[in-house]
């Protein structure tokens, strides 16, 4: 009973704020109601029995993803005058796709509950004895090695990508040379002089 | 474990060449460009030569999660052949600007694409897919201080992204509804009763992958792209990907969906014709010959799909034949874009500019006509025998209609192919001068190469092919 209570607030949350992430005008504010439903998911995990992936959520969807997000919002000059200006002439055109999805989800949605799932076919069957953490690593390091050795050359080609549309050799910038700041000796950096009454320093 | 490392030396060779061919570029710096060259290049041939000394292995290894056998062999050489050309072709494109991340991204793309054509399980079809995907977003816009090549990487991108949002949907939709990622598992589930949850899964990764092989109605990031990008890295585009897409749907047709062929036959049949259709409608007014070449490569791939759509061995035959001629042609015909130069160097890719270039560069308008003539599939070239055969699929699957279709649109399609030669042989010569010479020896052969194996060597090679293809789909029946 309570875990069909809990089920029912943490799905209705997460939808409420998924909803919201898209409608509220203040784009932090959609970044603010994103993390509401990242934990509201994370709840979702933990009712399934799933801990470890409820905590990965939290710690690495609120803690990091969102909080990049924020940062990016942040310091993206938007103009949302500029942005509601084209809405009402794409109006009919997003009515409409938004329509197509929604009945398709709910098509999806219908026939999930009507037909039955074969649990028994799971490539990986569940075993209780075994703690979410064990299960996954054992997965991820057996059978899907392969997967999981390439997606890191993906992460690779991610960077080299940034490094290739991003950096550039800058004019002037002064480097550090510990070895010629090491070479430097007092004579090369300062000067005793003796100036006479009322004649003042040259620098 | 080890067994399994054994069975995959193309990927091993192409991921650690790829890391040597960065540190090279790294600590030499990007002005050693025939050292990383070099390195790329051996990698690519060494990997291809992996390829073929795996020929006739046919297994899984990784707990099923990737597949070696001859489909993914012939898949991989064709790739791994294009990503050669592409590579040698940059450094005389790019001029200063030419960088190690190019051969780097390529071979990494490689990599992908092999995993691509090589995968029967839905995880390895999308790591493959996204490695490729990735390196090719960065190659589009690889001239980044050039204002269409940025604007083409990030078209790319986002409509790239929400290619990969659908097929992500149609993926868990289809792991939802059968309880497993792996093809064969996919397909005892789609063996019994269809739901409709399966059908909505089956259109979305079918979707999601007519994005990659840019097939009507998910083709609109085609011409712009092809347009905009650096034309090795078009030249790139219309080649190695179109072979590894191709080759991962007709895997994902076969293999994952084999038994519900009343639920994607249909799709494919509407891919088909859609893009047969608009390739050629949409070619007619382009004054842009990489945007012309763009809708060819739609139009082309129409072609391929009516052989998927039979379903057959015989289609697929027909597919992998079809795959082999076009990456060829298209390859020529790209090497012959690039060798187009104004006096001070610049590339010239209008076609009004093409006139009068029969005069001044016969050897190279003589190409291209055999090129166009061979995609526009007109008899005494090559390019009409993967037609042939294509259609001959079509019609003993029962699918005559769409046959009839295809062979009547493939006329309009000849009409713009005819218009550039005719523009290039009788046309009064463009205020464009297009200099005779100045093209790299290697360049130069590749385009006589292909332009003599279309025109009448290729012939000769059908029952080499046939033996292939037919080896190579064998696999998946």
């Amino acid at each position: 009973m309570i875990l069909i209570a809990a089920f029912y607030l943490f799905a209705t949350l997460v939808i409420a704020s998924a909803v919201m992430v898209i409608f509220a005008r203040n784009p932090v504010h959609s970044v603010m109601w994103l993390i509401l439903a990242f934990f509201n998911a994370a709840g979702l995990m933990l009712l399934v029995g799933a801990e470890f992936i409820a905590m990965l959520l939290v710690i690495v969807y609120v803690g990091a993803v969102a909080v990049l997000f924020l940062f990016v919002v942040m310091m993206l000059d938007i103009d949302f005058a500029e942005l509601r200006a084209g809405f009402v002439r794409y109006m009919p055109l997003g009515a409409l796709v938004a329509v197509i999805l929604a009945a398709e989800l709910i098509f999806a949605l219908g026939a999930w509950s009507a037909g039955k799932i074969d649990l028994a076919a799971r490539a990986a069957p569940v075993v209780t004895d075994k703690s979410n953490i064990q299960q996954i690593g054992e997965l991820l390091y057996t059978r899907y090695i392969f997967l999981f050795e390439a997606a890191g050359i993906v992460l690779l080609v991610a960077m080299i990508g940034a490094i290739v549309l991003t950096h550039r050799q800058r004019g002037g910038v002064r480097i550090q040379n510990i070895s010629e700041q090491n070479k430097r000796r007092p004579e090369d950096a300062t000067r005793m002089v003796d100036p006479g009454v009322g004649q003042g320093v040259e620098l | 474990m080890t067994a399994d490392l054994m069975l995959i030396w193309p990927e091993l060779i192409l991921t650690i060449g790829g890391l040597v061919t960065l540190m090279l570029g790294t600590f030499a710096g990007d002005r050693q460009v025939g050292l990383y060259q070099v390195s790329a290049l051996l990698t690519l041939a060494a990997a291809a030569a992996a390829v073929v000394a795996l020929f006739g292995v046919e297994t899984t290894v990784f707990s099923g999660t990737l597949s070696v056998d001859g489909f993914g062999g012939f898949a991989k050489l064709l790739i791994y052949a294009a990503s050669f050309v592409c590579i040698i072709i940059a450094p005389r494109f790019f001029g200063g600007g030419m960088r190690a991340e190019y051969p780097t991204l390529i071979l990494f793309a490689a990599l992908g694409m092999g995993i691509m054509a090589s995968s029967r399980d839905l995880m390895t079809l999308y790591v493959g897919l996204e490695l490729n995907s990735l390196a090719a977003y960065v190659l589009a816009s690889f001239m980044r201080t050039d204002e269409r090549s940025s604007e083409a990487g990030l078209k790319y991108f986002v409509l790239g992204a929400l290619a990969s949002g659908m097929l992500l949907y149609g993926i868990s939709l289809l792991y939802g509804f059968t309880g497993t990622t792996d093809f064969a598992g996919i397909a005892t589930v789609l063996g019994g009763e269809l739901n409709i949850g399966l059908i909505f899964g089956i259109v979305f990764v079918l979707a999601g992958l007519g994005f990659k092989i840019s097939a009507v109605p998910f083709h609109m990031w085609t011409p712009d792209v092809y347009e905009g990008a650096p034309t090795p890295v078009t030249t790139f585009f219309a080649t190695a990907p179109k072979v590894a897409a191709m080759a991962l749907m007709t895997r994902v047709v076969i293999d994952a969906m084999g038994p519900a062929v009343g639920a994607w036959q249909q799709i494919v049949i509407f891919l088909s014709l859609a893009s047969i259709i608009l390739g050629a409608v949409g070619a007619i007014g382009q004054k842009n010959i990489k945007r012309l070449l763009a809708y060819s490569s739609i139009n082309n791939v129409g072609f391929m799909l009516v052989g998927l759509a039979a379903g057959t061995p015989q289609g697929v035959e027909g597919v992998l034949t079809y795959l082999l001629v076009y990456m060829l042609t298209t390859l020529g015909a790209f090497l012959v874009v690039l060798q187009l130069r104004d006096a001070d160097g610049n590339q010239v890719e209008s076609i009004p500019a093409l006139a009068g270039l029969s005069q001044r560069r016969p050897g190279l308008a003589a190409a291209m006509a055999v090129f166009l003539f061979s995609l526009a599939g007109i008899p005494p070239l090559f390019g009409f025998w993967p037609k042939y055969l294509v259609f001959e699929a079509a019609v003993n699957a029962n699918l005559l209609p769409l046959a009839v279709a295809g062979i009547v649109a493939s006329v309009i399609g000849a009409f713009y192919y005819i218009a550039i030669i005719k523009t290039m042989y009788f046309d009064d010569k463009s205020d464009t001068e297009i200099p005779a010479g100045g093209g790299a020896i290697v360049e130069d052969a590749v385009i006589t190469a292909s332009a003599l194996w279309l025109s009448v060597i290729g012939y000769l090679f059908i029952p080499l092919l046939a033996v292939l293809s037919a080896s190579a789909a064998a696999v998946l029946f």
